[in-house]
């Protein structure tokens, strides 16, 4: 059937400056690039563009630009492009649209509507490069009281305090799993936060083993309603377990593995059959309610001795606080909340674009929803979906949080560009693909190195800003609104955040 | 359906000040004028928006009972009355008046909008659920209904044996009011002079705080007021007073009084070590150190201050764990002093045992022997 779509992309060659060594041809797996030999010349297939970038940063000559296409259908607010793309490709496949990456609508990003504060006269700003500024954040359940036996220098704590990690940026990797990620892109994220004192989240699909020794004290472990990969090892390697109920990109539904990405190590470390779709289903078919889960985290308690914190992964939805209290009474050391911008390896478009809420407005809700019920000290919290920046960091955490897992900027820091195509499994960036020769395009060592310095980039940055309003530790800036105002939000946003207005 | 929560819209007082201590550690009771004198000599450091002082040891007559000093504030005489009678009605419902009558003070020294001012001597006298409390635990809840609750009566003061006298003008003012050096001996005195930055003082606003026999006199800002606030709420206490030195006063009540635990540890809670030392510590404290900021990392005091904290038998000065505000720390025979700058203590005492500026975090602590 003729696809009535316009290609989404322009390819301009500059030919003055192309000498067809052809290196764009090898760097893009779409097969945008080929050599006409007829013609003696590049050409390009624009229609399969998807404006990765890959072929004009490794263009030698800077010979290539790919824009956005100049060509459009008549303007019209209602019918955007998009939506008439969208209908078109059904009209020619008659199946649901799959994406990659998180929401890409413009549903109001409220940490650009938030500002912070900073210290004038009354109290002293901190300088980070002359004086400590402390980012220690502990993840798990802290008692309300610490019961202390004897005196003087024999005083001695007798509470036992539930396990936790300790993270020194308050930043993990999200969870991605082996599968949806490349190996190279997996032990990437498992290396830089064992470099750098912080966790990555293996994500559903499994640890493979021989990562366990050198890399599982730096993992959070996912159980998912798959249950792909999990073993008494598996979560026993690992720093902290985490149970994984939905998703932000894809709220309400499961993982989605298609075949092509089912290669032999993926299927060994998954614990499936080769080549076959690893779709895991929407619930855990052994949670169908509140005491199902309290069951499962025992489980997995009684599995790891007791000696890691159990975490739940919810996505943000309309009732997500009650539901996250009723987690944390089930017995969950740590939440992690992911917001409506979450990323994805593969989600239907229409669940990704129209189900969940944005993060800042759950952090909000739910650390007020645990302290209204004086629960908040039984576990952290973990934000997770649309932290861009260390300002956005540092916003979740005065909000409430207790630190954020970032997903996809981890995955811009290795070389994405957020083309949405990882479901294809052909990412010219080796980053979510399991073709040999793009994966390869990842250098663990050098993917690494680019991952610590963003999180030593942002840490440096949230030093800088504590310390501008005379905070020393970052503790001290947990929930603390009274940082933070809002700009341009109407009453009632500000009081779902629970901040004032600027000037306020 | 939970309803929509509103945001606070209080404004959080930011003030500067000068505290100063004195405390006799064999117990005898002096008069307040020394004291007066004392912070009468940093004037400069208030700005006549708000003075006061706490003594402990004053009621010797009544010290079985809780001594509530209430303040009933409005712009006439009959707004203040009717306040009062509002009062009592709710604590005859709750308690045994033993005795009560106005707190005396000098007419002559002007002050600004004095609001009547009147002590309780009472026991308590709980019914049907508030029978479980424990009698601490009722009287704080009982301050904390009245203080939020009862529109322009406010208890200030609600130990046993000690009381706070604070309002609106410069501490010597106020020591003067109350006729603090001719009406009272104690054996530990704190007294506060204030700067606040923003001009709606008001009585209830100035220091000390009190709650129980503890009271606190505060010197800085607290930027982690926000983070205090709400960990603190989940204690059950209300933060009402729209000033930081309240979060002190409650996280020490919790932490001292509900918690009993030693000062040693609430400085290292209000004032903790930084990480790189914790971590080179040996371990049985590292472990200790490492586990009081885990568990009670919202109750550290971030942000510039020095605080005295007094309760019976004890007075204690601290500050934050970068001394971002002076306290200097004296003796003399039985006399100790705590003051943000040493020429008060060298003018009431010109010739002192020792003299030293503690460390960042690290607590001074003098107790009365018994």
């Amino acid at each position: 059937m003729k696809s009535f779509i316009p290609p989404e992309f322009q390819v301009y060659r500059d030919e003055d400056r192309c000498d067809q060594c052809r290196g764009c041809e090898r760097q893009c797996s779409f097969g945008v690039h080929s050599y006409d030999q007829d013609r003696d010349s590049i050409i390009s297939d624009e229609s399969k563009c998807a404006g990765c970038q890959r072929c004009v940063i490794f263009c030698p000559m800077d010979a290539l630009t790919i824009r956005p296409s100049p060509s459009s259908y008549r303007p019209n607010s209602s019918w955007t492009r998009e939506k008439m793309d969208d209908l078109k490709k059904q009209a020619e496949t008659g199946g649901v649209i799959l994406t990659g990456c998180g929401s890409d609508k413009p549903f109001r990003i409220y940490w650009d509507h938030m500002v912070l504060n900073a210290s004038q006269v009354t109290n002293p700003s901190i300088d980070p490069l002359r004086e400590p500024m402390e980012l220690r954040t502990f993840l798990g359940p802290k008692p309300d009281f610490l019961k202390i036996s004897g005196e003087g220098k024999d005083v001695a704590i007798e509470t036992e305090i539930g396990p936790n990690v300790v993270v020194e940026a308050s930043i993990l990797f999200s969870a991605m799993s082996y599968g949806a990620i490349s190996y190279q892109a997996f032990k990437s994220l498992a290396m830089a936060a064992c470099d750098f004192g912080t966790f990555f989240n293996t994500g559903e699909g499994g640890l493979p083993k021989e990562l366990r020794s050198d890399y599982g004290r730096c993992a959070v472990v996912q159980v998912a309603s798959g249950r792909y990969g999990i073993d008494a090892e598996y979560l026993n390697c690992a720093a902290a377990v985490e149970i994984k109920v939905g998703q932000g990109a894809k709220p309400g539904i499961g993982g989605h593995l298609p075949a092509e990405k089912v290669s032999s190590l993926v299927a060994e470390t998954r614990m499936i059959p080769e080549g076959t779709d690893a779709i895991s289903p929407a619930p855990h078919h052994d949670i169908y309610s509140i005491e199902d889960l309290s069951m499962l985290i025992y489980a997995l308690k009684e599995a790891t001795n007791y000696e890691k914190p159990i975490s739940v992964k919810i996505a943000a939805v309309h009732n997500f606080a009650a539901i996250a209290s009723g987690i944390v009474r089930a017995g969950a050391d740590i939440i992690a909340i992911d917001g409506l911008r979450g990323g994805t390896g593969a989600a239907p478009k229409t669940i990704r674009d129209n189900v969940g809420i944005p993060i800042e407005l759950a952090i909000s809700s739910v650390d007020r929803r645990l302290r209204d019920e004086g629960i908040r000290n039984s576990c952290s919290l973990l934000a997770a979906g649309g932290i861009r920046c260390s300002g956005d960091v540092i916003k979740a955490i005065a909000l409430g949080a207790d630190g954020v897992y970032i997903g996809t900027a981890a995955l811009i820091a290795m070389g994405c560009t957020l083309c949405q195509k990882c479901y294809t499994g052909r990412c010219n960036w080796g980053i979510c693909t399991q073709d040999p020769r793009l994966a390869g395009r990842i250098n663990p060592h050098i993917a690494s190195r680019r991952l610590t310095n963003l999180l030593r980039a942002w840490s440096a940055e949230i030093k800088e800003m504590l310390g501008g309003m005379g905070i020393n530790a970052i503790e001290s800036l947990r929930g603390n609104r009274d940082h933070l105002r809002g700009v341009g939000l109407y009453e009632w946003e500000l009081d779902v955040l629970g901040i004032k207005g600027a000037g306020e | 359906m939970t309803r929509r929560t509103r945001r606070r819209l209080i404004e959080k007082e930011i003030c500067s000040c000068s505290i100063f201590g004195a405390m006799n550690r064999s117990g005898e009771r002096f008069g307040g004028g020394g004291v007066i004198e004392a912070i009468a000599n940093m004037h400069v450091r208030g700005n006549g928006l708000g003075g006061g002082f706490a003594a402990y040891g004053i009621y010797p007559h009544y010290r079985d009972y809780y001594a509530f000093h209430l303040m009933f504030t409005g712009t006439s005489e009959s707004v203040k009355r009717s306040s009062k009678a509002e009062f009592d009605a709710f604590l005859h419902q709750g308690f045994q008046v033993v005795h009560d009558e106005e707190i005396p003070c000098d007419d002559s020294v002007w002050v600004r909008d004095p609001p009547l001012a009147w002590r309780y001597f009472v026991l308590p006298d709980p019914k049907g659920e508030d029978a479980k409390l424990s009698e601490e635990d009722y009287i704080v809840d009982k301050v904390m209904w009245v203080n939020t609750r009862i529109d322009n009566a406010y208890i200030f003061s609600s130990g046993k044996d000690m009381g706070v006298f604070k309002g609106v003008g410069f501490p010597e003012e106020i020591g003067r009011y109350f006729m603090l050096d001719r009406e009272y001996r104690g054996n530990i005195w704190t007294a506060h002079g204030r700067f606040p930055t923003n001009t709606q003082a008001w009585w209830g606003g100035a220091h000390p705080f009190g709650l129980l026999d503890w009271t606190v006199v505060h010197n800085g800002e607290i930027s982690s007021y926000g983070t205090n606030r709400r960990y603190l709420e989940m204690y059950g206490y209300k933060c009402t007073l729209q000033t930081d030195t309240e979060v002190i006063t409650y996280a020490v009540d919790l932490l001292m009084r509900r918690q009993r635990l030693p000062i040693e540890l609430v400085a290292r809670i209000l004032s903790p070590p930084i990480w790189n030392a914790i971590d080179r510590m040996g371990e049985k404290e590292r472990s200790i150190a490492r586990t009081l900021r885990m568990v009670y990392g919202p109750l550290l005091m971030n942000g510039p201050f020095t605080i005295i904290i007094a309760h019976h038998g004890e007075m204690i000065g601290l500050t934050d764990r970068v001394r971002l505000r002076p306290l200097t720390a004296a003796a003399r025979g039985d006399m100790m002093y705590l003051s943000s700058e040493e020429a008060p203590i060298r003018l009431i005492s010109p010739q002192l045992d020792e003299v030293w500026t503690p460390n960042g975090g690290e607590p001074v602590v003098g107790q009365i022997r018994c």
